[in-house]
């Protein structure tokens, strides 16, 4: 039964990098910085309740350089986490697995991520009156 | 007839009996987030520009605190599923791996519960 040369797991020093198999690691690495992001979620709320000065601390934060850069990181990944989660819904669904199918909803995957990002900050940025 | 060994009853070995349940709620969290994620980044683009007397309002009326409760329960929970998962296939030392499946819970349980009480003293009070 044993068979020295059945196939093993990817090798990622000799695998070829594929949509597919980007993607995939990118819904992790996006699920894992989302959760590191999720403190700064809960410090917002906790200054909007603790009163207007901590609440001017908060958007002082956010409203930063390094504030809307981490925002417009999170969103990204935010957009991407749930077109690409509502991609594996699917699949679990049992739909969807044709070679062709997968490579199409991957790169909507990627495209409707990005609309949504910029639509968000356009129409954010909007709202500010510019 | 069982094919499981006795020995194997006696020690209890064999199905927790909750063997869908993390698969499951990862799901139901992930469906639940669809719309919340979707409200939650519209009203925080339409409040781009609010001042905190309006996001005190906003925050105050009873459906919008209920949404939030949701939105950061939802999100909390999924992320710890989430981590959970990329804990047990990457970090093979087993005191240094249980060690963070114990940190991610009770962090994640801390945050939603201080974001929850967040939002409800907001609601309750204004």
């Amino acid at each position: 039964m044993s068979n020295a040369n059945r196939p093993l797991s990817p090798h990622l020093q000799v695998y070829r990098p594929q949509l597919t198999s980007i993607l995939s690691i990118v819904h992790r690495g996006s699920g894992v910085f989302l959760t590191v992001g999720t403190p700064l979620l809960v410090w917002w709320f906790v200054a909007v309740a603790r009163g207007g000065e901590s609440f001017a601390r908060a958007q002082t934060f956010f409203g930063s350089g390094l504030g809307r850069l981490l925002i417009f990181l999170w969103s990204l990944a935010l957009f991407y986490h749930l077109c690409n989660g509502v991609r594996h819904l699917v699949w679990d669904i049992g739909e969807g697995f044709e070679m062709d199918t997968v490579y199409r909803s991957g790169y909507a995957v990627v495209i409707v991520a990005a609309v949504l990002t910029l639509t968000s900050w356009v129409l954010a940025y909007a709202m500010r009156g510019g | 007839m069982s094919l499981r060994t006795p020995l194997g009853r006696v020690i209890g070995l064999g199905s927790a009996k909750e063997g869908v349940s993390h698969w499951w709620w990862q799901r139901l969290t992930a469906i639940a987030l669809i719309p919340l994620t979707l409200w939650f980044v519209i009203s925080l683009v339409s409040y781009a520009s609010a001042d905190h007397a309006e996001i005190t309002q906003w925050m105050s009326s009873p459906v919008v605190a209920t949404l939030l409760i949701l939105f950061v329960g939802s999100v909390l929970y999924h992320a710890e599923l989430g981590m959970q998962v990329v804990i047990e296939d990457y970090v093979h030392h087993e005191a240094v791996k249980i060690a963070s499946l114990l940190a991610v819970k009770f962090v994640s349980i801390f945050l939603a519960l201080v974001a929850i009480l967040a939002v409800l003293k907001v609601a309750v009070s204004n």
